[in-house]
Formats: structure tokens, C-alpha cells, sequence
């Protein structure tokens, strides 16, 4: 019951604290989830790749994802529960009392320095992905993975035709880690 | 049993909103205007205009705001809970599903090697978005220092996302204060 707890506080917090969107997010899940010793790195870059890759909000696929990998059922329930609690508590206020004090000078001030803060936890999480999911635990060893570099680079230059989706993306980069992990 | 009828229909038109919308955000809010503004006129286009302002300065998933906001136009607290459960479900079911798939095929070498792609492909989807993001940030010193700094600490320290982000509504306010004791 504590580590439900737990989980829940967690995803209340990760839930309260993102501005700008699911991507938002992921800077937070690195560092309860696996600086708190519940997830490994690959483990959240697999799940980025499936939440992106089924329908609902992001944050929602990525709570339950992240519960049930640690808890189970239950887990999924608390964490879900956790993430979604900050919105809805926020916004049945909002609703029920006047949305005049989001419109005021220093919240708008402090959301316009939020965004350029934001956007530099997306690209040191972006950048440590790439680095750990190409050189493994670079901090303690180089483990030098070219399959991956091979499937970063192909999916980057595929990502540049405007008609293909991040589920597009997500399932050819499925499919050459099928294919030339064999190798 | 026409309050009921009312509840039931919030929480199913959520639950397809939930369902049948891939990628969140900004695909959300098409979806939303078009079922609940244009077919159901639940709420006018004002309100959702309203509701999008809300939603970029709050925290959260648009998907969660829209539905609580739109739920309680139309019914009150019962409704913005209804329709939140609507929305939230979907996902919830389809992940439960894809999890214990995996947990049953966890030993298949296969779908180990997809998922190990999938893993070396996801940072492209992260540049992507922060790419989509970027266009919103005006280029100034300030924007740019804030960057720097908020990459510099998130990539090189442990220091507390959380912290991080309380800091920078702090100096936020302290600059507002010392811009307007010099317009003074």
C-alpha cells in the first residue's frame, strides 16, 4: 500500500509540474522514475515509443505503462489516478471559479520563461536518450550499439517526409530492430 | 433517467474522443471542436477559445483539461468527472493490454529486438517535438540564457527537475518586479 502510495505522489507530482505538452514530461519520468530505481532508461524509451504509438494523451499512456511495469494492475490504477488528479482539480476550479488569475501579468511572465526552460529539459532528455540508447551506460562504460546508431540515423532522415506520423516512425523503427538485430 | 441519459452520453462521446485520437494535443483540440463544438454544441466557440488559453497555462494533457472543462459546461461536477473518466479509459484499457502482452511474450527474442528499435528511434520523435515547440519560443538573450542554463543542469547535474522549474517562476517574478520598478 506505501509503494502505491508512493507511485501515486509520483505521477501527482510529474502530473502537476508539466507545462507544454506530453513531451514535457519525459525530463520528470527520467528522473523519478529512473533516478528513484524503478525503471531503466531503455525501458522509458520503449514506452515513449509505444505511448506515442497508441490513441489517448501521452501522459495517460505513459502513467499507466510506467504502474503496470512497477506494480502491476494497481499500479497502473495509482499512477494513472496520480497523473490525471493535478488537471482535474485545476481546471474543475478554474471552471467553478474564474480563469481571471491564470490572465494576470506575472503568471503569464512566469509561463513565458517556462517555455525556453522547458524546451532545455526536452533536449538534455532528447540528447541523453540518443547517447545511452547508441553508447549504453556512457558514464560507466562505452558499450558501442551501431544497429542503433544505424536505425537513429535511417529514422531521422525519414522523419524529414512530412507525410509519415510519429506511429509511422515508431513501426519502421520496430521493424529494423526486428531486421537487423539479427545481425 | 434523462440526467443519467445526459451523463452516459458525456462519458461515451469522451471515451471515442480517447479511443480514436492518436497523438494528443493538438490533434485532441481538432477533434474536440469538431464533436463536441460543431456536432454536439456542448460549448460555443468562444469557450473553447477559452478553454485552450486555460489549458497552455495550466499543467496536465489537453485531452484531461478539455474534458474536465467541457464536462463541467455541461453538467456540472458529475459531467467534468464523466467525461474525464470517458476520455482517460481508452487509454488506460489499451495499455493494460499492451503491457500484458509484453509481460507474456517477454522472452520472444523477436519482439525484444523491435522494442530495442524502438528504443533507438525514439529520440527522433523526441527532436521532433521539441522541434514543433521550439516554433512558439521567441529568439532573445533571455530565452536563450534559459536554455542554455536549463540544458547545462539537466544534462550535466542531478539537480530536481521540479526545483528547476519553481526557480524559474521565481526569477520570472523578480524580473517582472525590477521591469516595472524601471518603467516607474
Amino acid at each position: 500500500m506505501i509503494e502505491l502510495l508512493e507511485l501515486f505522489l509520483i505521477f501527482f507530482k510529474i502530473g502537476l509540474f508539466t507545462f507544454g505538452g506530453g513531451y514535457a514530461m519525459i525530463p520528470l519520468i527520467r528522473q523519478e522514475m529512473v533516478n528513484g530505481g524503478y525503471l531503466t532508461i531503455d525501458q522509458v524509451n520503449q514506452f515513449i515509443g509505444i505511448a506515442e504509438s497508441t490513441p489517448g494523451p501521452f501522459a495517460v499512456n505513459m502513467a499507466t505503462f510506467a504502474g503496470y511495469h512497477t506494480y502491476g494492475v494497481w499500479g497502473s490504477v495509482f499512477a494513472t489516478l496520480g497523473v490525471v488528479l493535478p488537471s482535474f482539480i485545476i481546471i474543475l476550479s478554474i471552471a467553478y471559479f474564474s480563469d481571471k488569475f491564470i490572465k494576470t501579468k506575472p503568471v503569464q511572465t512566469i509561463l513565458k520563461f517556462l517555455k525556453p526552460v522547458i524546451l532545455g529539459l526536452i533536449l538534455s532528455a532528447g540528447l541523453s536518450v540518443l547517447l545511452h540508447s547508441i553508447l549504453g551506460d556512457y558514464f560507466v562504460s562505452v558499450d558501442f550499439d551501431y544497429t542503433a546508431l544505424i536505425i537513429f540515423v535511417v529514422v531521422l532522415g525519414l522523419s524529414f517526409y512530412k507525410k509519415l506520423t510519429p506511429i509511422h516512425l515508431v513501426l519502421i523503427s520496430a521493424v529494423l530492430g526486428m531486421t537487423l538485430y539479427l545481425f | 433517467m434523462t440526467k443519467l441519459k445526459m451523463y452516459l452520453d458525456i462519458f461515451i462521446t469522451f471515451f471515442k474522443i480517447g479511443l480514436f485520437t492518436f497523438g494528443g494535443g493538438y490533434a485532441m483540440i481538432g477533434v474536440m471542436q469538431r464533436d463536441i463544438v460543431e456536432k454536439k454544441k456542448w460549448i460555443d466557440e468562444d469557450t473553447m477559445l477559452e478553454l485552450i488559453t486555460i489549458s497552455e497555462a495550466t499543467p496536465g494533457p489537453f485531452a484531461i483539461n478539455g474534458a474536465t472543462y467541457i464536462g463541467y459546461h455541461k453538467a456540472k461536477f458529475l459531467g467534468s468527472l464523466f467525461a474525464t473518466l470517458g476520455v482517460v479509459l481508452p487509454s488506460f484499457i489499451v495499455i493494460l493490454m499492451v503491457s500484458l502482452f509484453l509481460q507474456a511474450f517477454s522472452d520472444n527474442t523477436t519482439l525484444q529486438n523491435a522494442l530495442a528499435g524502438i528504443g533507438a528511434g525514439v529520440p527522433v520523435l523526441i527532436f521532433h517535438a521539441l522541434f514543433k515547440l521550439s516554433k512558439k519560443v521567441k529568439i532573445n538573450l533571455i530565452n536563450g540564457l534559459l536554455l542554455v542554463i536549463a540544458f547545462m543542469v539537466s544534462f550535466f547535474t542531478n539537480f530536481s527537475v521540479v526545483l528547476l522549474l519553481i526557480l524559474t517562476a521565481v526569477f520570472a517574478l523578480i524580473y517582472t518586479a525590477i521591469e516595472r520598478r524601471m518603467q516607474a
